[in-house]
């Protein structure tokens, strides 16, 4: 993300704070060392341990949690293990969504950054920032919000009957459109402001040359703006689809039973009636791996960009 | 520009993307503008209409539920507060090792560390410090929200405050040095004053940050603690009730309010009087 600032120190600073350098990034890496890294290690060492009902672990090595994650062994464990779907089908919509709400995001968050970036610049900021102050505002309350609007009763189908668009209520809760919109609204930011930093830089000089080889208006954004703010737009779209993948808000919130995404399933865990620790940790373990691939992926390709 | 031979269409316009704007400014407010508007409303019921009054902030401040908000409120003001403080502390000194040290031994690690909080989802990062908290007996409730709130919070102090100091360059301070400053007068005298709009839009993105959380708190508070958040969530699971709105309405202007503040601070930094070695970067 700002990839930048951790090198850049290495040309400037002479070395005022020489001897202090340990001493000054010492309280980072104890912080967050004590308080997250080692948290994770545990939370991997849990999902290898043996359940205890009702929440907590018992000190036993146990692959169970990763078992009845892939595998159905019938209700007493003794029959033949077939794959067990209930959770890869929870992992596959959570993909699904939270690809569909960063598609949502894409479709509107590049016009809007593409229409604030060829704004004069004073007016830039102003746009900025009324595309960054829903986003200051507390996540709960905004999908509370949107809870409330497009309820079946809700001002949103009044004001749809009202005009006559529609002739009864939309049912927009607890479907998969909701929790979307919820993920939308959430995360819209994220890729409004990469994809703006991305096209801020474009060279009309481009367009112009594209306009002299009689390329029409849409092709000079599919052949010449498109690839080149693409940089702007994979960065968005992992800004959005991460948090997204593990939302619990918006899910729980706007979706239904029928909604049920990774978030919950982990929520249900240790807050829920489930209380099965190991396999809440094996659950958080593999959507860890999932994420960290895809950054892994994403670094990879910004290291070979840099390179080129 | 956008005038080729003699037809004139501006390159930069695509029709249809100053509508999809306006739509996405419809989307980002209306639910807000909405709960902003029905929270005045005189109805116990959420769904009917039935004239302004202010009586959901009443009951906010006077009513039944009004101790049990209180002190969510009071101590999510109060974890903020605190979180914050100790998160740009340390924010602050790491920048100053990551952009003003050469010799500093695992740079690449520690930015990666530095920003671990941001690449773990909060799921993730809720489930971990539930288990370790609970491993190592530490009892739930305060103190562990606190610890959580600043661990998050440290990228969000470090990324602004990381950026003004990279803005700055360190030939006021060699100046200070070469006049026999010691490096912790440097760091007092010349670079903290130079750094402050940095900090303190570091600290206000902390202390919302913080104020925002919903799903860490959840996990490591107690059962006997509650922040706003907690609060409002276990209230909103039994329907969304008026005075749910209200207090929404009231967060929602201490957020704007907060951003208002942090704005003006960057505008304050680019201020030319603060300014001293950016023109030529700029």
């Amino acid at each position: 993300m700002a990839g930048g600032i951790a090198d850049a120190g290495a040309g400037t600073g002479a070395g005022i704070y020489r001897g202090r350098a340990g001493w000054l990034i010492l309280p980072s890496w104890l912080v967050i060392g004590f308080f997250l890294l080692l948290p994770v290690i545990m939370m991997l060492v849990y999902s290898f341990l043996t359940k205890e009902f009702r929440g907590g672990v018992i000190w036993e090595f146990s692959l169970a949690a990763y078992d009845r994650f892939f595998f159905d062994r019938g209700l007493f464990g003794d029959e033949a293990p077939v794959i067990e779907w209930t959770y890869i089908t929870i992992f596959w919509r959570s993909l699904w969504q939270a690809g569909l709400a960063t598609l949502l995001c894409l479709v509107i968050g590049f016009p809007t950054a593409w229409f604030i970036a060829t704004r004069v610049p004073r007016h830039r900021t102003v746009w900025l920032l009324l595309i960054t102050v829903p986003y200051w505002v507390n996540l709960l309350i905004r999908t509370v919000s949107m809870k409330f609007l497009i309820r079946d009763s809700g001002p949103l189908n009044e004001f749809l009957l009202w005009l006559g668009v529609i002739a009864e209520p939309v049912h927009l809760i607890n479907t998969n459109l909701a929790v979307q919109l919820g993920l939308f609204y959430s995360y819209l930011p994220f890729m409004v402001l990469p994809v703006y930093a991305s096209a801020e830089r474009y060279n009309f000089a481009l367009s112009e040359a594209a306009a002299d080889l009689y390329a029409g208006r849409w092709t000079t954004l599919r052949l010449i703006i498109l690839p080149v703010v693409r940089p702007g737009i994979i960065a968005g779209s992992i800004l959005v689809f991460v948090p997204s993948l593990g939302a619990f808000l918006a899910p729980d919130l706007l979706g239904g039973a029928k909604t049920f995404m990774i978030g919950s399933l982990i929520e249900e865990q240790f807050k829920g009636n489930a209380g099965n620790w190991p396999f809440g940790a094996a659950v958080s373990m593999i959507l860890l791996t999932i994420v960290m691939m895809l950054l892994l992926l994403y670094a990879r390709t910004q290291t070979r960009r840099e390179a080129r | 520009m956008g005038k080729t031979s003699g037809k004139i269409i501006d390159l930069r316009r695509f029709p249809g993307f100053l509508p999809l704007t306006l739509l996405c400014l419809v989307m980002l407010y209306a639910p807000l503008l909405v709960v902003m508007v029905y929270s005045f409303n005189d109805n116990s019921s959420i769904t009917l209409w039935s004239g302004f009054s202010l009586r959901w902030y009443d009951d906010v401040f006077f009513g039944l539920e009004a101790p049990k908000f209180k002190q969510a409120a009071l101590n999510s003001l109060t974890i903020a507060f605190a979180a914050a403080t100790c998160a740009t502390a340390i924010a602050v000194s790491a920048a100053v090792a990551m952009l003003r040290a050469r010799n500093l031994r695992g740079r690449t690690a520690s930015f990666a560390l530095i920003n671990l909080p941001l690449m773990v989802p909060e799921i993730v990062t809720a489930v971990a410090s539930l288990i370790f908290f609970s491993a190592i007996g530490f009892t739930a409730g305060y103190l562990t929200i606190l610890v959580a709130h600043i661990v998050f919070c440290i990228p969000f102090a470090y990324l602004p405050i990381a950026a003004r100091m990279q803005s700055i360059e360190d030939t006021c301070e060699q100046a200070a040095m070469d006049l026999y400053a010691t490096p912790a007068e440097a760091f007092r005298l010349i670079l903290l004053p130079l750094m402050l709009p940095g900090i303190f839009s570091g600290y206000l993105l902390a202390f919302i940050i913080s104020l925002d959380d919903f799903l860490i708190t959840n996990f490591v508070k107690g059962a006997g603690i509650e922040t706003l958040p907690t609060a409002i969530f276990g209230s909103v699971k039994q329907g969304i009730k008026p005075n749910i709105m209200a207090i929404s309405t009231l967060l929602l202007l201490v957020s704007v309010g907060f951003v208002t503040l942090s704005y003006l601070a960057s505008r304050m930094g680019q201020n030319p009087k603060t300014q001293i070695n950016n023109d030529k970067k700029l």
